[in-house]
């Protein structure tokens, strides 16, 4: 084949799906940031420039600080608890336990199941005096308590939703890089009398280090991506208390129709995005990699 | 297994009781919905074991909203999606792994740059442009924007790139253009990183909710998740045992499946993000 055949080629393999990427993931990142600096078209007015007008008004918006502070605790409160979670099923799943196969399967299914159907179960565990949540609590002699209703725990309602689906999906990667790693170092340890704990972790925990990243990553990405829970079970509510990046881009674009306030709030969300990212590579260029 | 640090004694069987407790706890919401599914209402927070069973709540479900209708979409949706994202990822992966050509580097990096911004997040342009180009509340506008998977094409690419070239070279020299070769020779060898792939995206997509929620509109075009929240928040006065009937009727086809194909689907998940 001569040189320009095999450009040809290339070009023409890569032009479809070129094609898809650019008008449905680059040029809507554009154009999100062109109409975060245009006003929104309504009828008998169209869209005009009005400078950082939109991201002032979010700026002054205290809704949008609270979904970015919701959305930081949310991501503080599931991430690091589902990381812990995975590892420590991981680390079970792969040891002498007994009855190790069931316990995976009890441990993944909930990856499987749709986020919305999972936002359902959940909102008939927490239903106030009806929900299994509240007879258990009854059992015990505790008063009632309006679980999602309540501004104080709603948030950590949706949280505890979230590390349930996620945890069993992140112990998978985690088992697959223990298995994966040699037995030998073990020996080589046991044999220097590293004690068990140590082995842990100054052998295992670098080791998976590269996994660690990974997870961490999807973990970021998905405490910013994924709402759907938020829609089924608390809408937002009470009082914006559980209101997420993602889900108040939804209610701007889609219940309030302000397109315009929508794209300057979709372009925090991609500089958040951006963020991690850069982090990612950042971490990579120091070496999480033992290869 | 001779691992010199595994548990024996006294930890192994506290490790297995926490195992166990934690496997419990995480069964509980589900079984709660299992059991609130399939007995009448009065017995949905009451756990005796004389209480009847009952298929009633499926069929309340079923008849009440028009699920073979959002059946049959999802159905259609997965399928439509798995197959354009098959052939799409499989000819940009070939050209990634296997062309020279100028840009590829840049044009590989832009690709990349949907693993972090993904359509899920672009609803609001996404939705503009479906409006502009006439496909509001059709099932292609659903799967549009997911059809050119990075996370596929990085995936594959990275398959196509461990095939020894000699299988390609001695492909050619019986004399096999270059698609053919890739149709012979590449997508053979790749076969358990297509099932790996195919798992995901059913999965993913079967499940999706937010972008569907927005861009659909009708009975005609609603996948199931979105059929199933119109259902579940219409009436006020629907009951529990129906709206959780109605959950694990959406899940079953791939609960099930994941039930029979464990291995299978746990080995895929695996693949596909060990990279």
């Amino acid at each position: 084949m001569t040189r320009t055949t095999h450009w040809l080629y290339g070009w023409l393999l890569v032009l479809p799906a070129a094609s898809l990427l650019g008008l449905f993931t680059h040029y809507p990142a554009i154009a999100t940031l062109w109409h975060s600096f245009n006003s929104t078209p309504k009828s008998g007015r169209p869209m005009q420039w009005v400078g950082i007008d939109n991201y002032r008004q979010l700026a002054a918006d205290p809704i949008f600080w609270q979904a970015l502070g919701n959305n930081l605790w949310y991501a503080l409160g599931t991430i690091p608890l589902s990381i812990a979670l995975a590892l420590l099923m991981a680390l079970w799943v792969n040891s002498a336990v007994a009855g190790r196969g069931f316990l995976r399967l009890a441990y993944f299914t909930p990856t499987i199941l749709p986020m919305i159907a999972v936002a359902n179960i959940w909102l008939f565990f927490y239903t106030p005096e009806y929900g299994l949540l509240e007879k258990a609590l009854a059992a015990m002699g505790a008063g009632t308590h309006n679980w999602l209703g309540s501004k104080s725990t709603a948030l950590a309602c949706l949280m505890i939703v979230t590390v349930w689906k996620e945890a069993g999906f992140f112990m998978i990667f985690y088992l697959a890089a223990l298995q994966s790693l040699s037995p030998h170092l073990a020996e080589a340890a046991a044999i220097e009398g590293a004690s068990r704990s140590y082995f842990f972790r100054r052998v295992t925990f670098p080791l998976l280090m590269p996994t660690t990243l990974f997870v961490l990553v999807n973990a970021v990405i998905n405490a910013f991506r994924l709402v759907d829970h938020v829609v089924v079970m608390t809408r937002g509510g009470p009082d914006n208390a559980t209101s997420l990046l993602l889900f108040y881009i939804y209610e701007m674009g889609f219940r309030f129709w302000d397109s315009a306030s929508a794209a300057a709030l979709t372009m925090v969300l991609l500089a958040v995005l951006g963020a991690v990212a850069l982090a990612q590579f950042w971490f990579l260029e120091r070496r999480v990699h033992y290869q | 297994m001779t691992d010199v640090y595994a548990s024996r004694g006294m930890q192994l069987g506290l490790e297995t009781a926490a195992a166990w407790l934690l496997g419990l706890l995480w069964l509980l919401p589900l079984a709660y919905a299992v059991w609130t599914a399939f007995h009448p209402a009065e017995f949905s927070t009451r756990f005796v074991a004389d209480a009847p069973l009952t298929l009633e709540n499926f069929a309340k479900a079923w008849q009440a909203a028009p699920f073979a209708r959002y059946f049959a979409n999802t159905v259609l949706l997965v399928t439509i999606v798995l197959a354009a994202q098959l052939i799409l990822v499989t000819t940009a992966a070939y050209a990634f792994a296997r062309f020279e050509f100028p840009g590829r580097n840049v044009l590989f990096a832009l690709v990349l740059v949907q693993l972090m911004v993904m359509p899920d997040v672009l609803i609001v342009e996404n939705y503009r442009t479906m409006t502009a180009l006439g496909l509001k509340d059709t099932i292609v506008a659903i799967g549009l924007p997911y059809m050119a998977s990075a996370f596929g094409i990085f995936l594959m690419r990275q398959t196509f790139k461990t095939v020894p070239r000699e299988l390609d070279e001695a492909a050619r020299i019986e004399g096999c253009g270059p698609l053919e070769v890739l149709w012979k020779v590449y997508v053979p060898l790749a076969r358990p990183m297509y099932l790996a792939f195919a798992l995901v995206s059913v999965s993913y997509h079967w499940n999706n909710f937010l972008w569907p929620l927005i861009i659909t509109n009708s009975v005609e075009s609603r996948p199931l998740t979105v059929g199933l929240q119109v259902f579940s928040s219409g009436d006020q006065g629907i009951d529990w045992s129906i709206i959780t009937a109605a959950t694990l009727l959406t899940s079953a086809p791939l609960l099930l499946a994941f039930l029979l194909f464990q291995r299978q689907f746990v080995q895929s998940f695996m693949r596909a993000g060990i990279r």
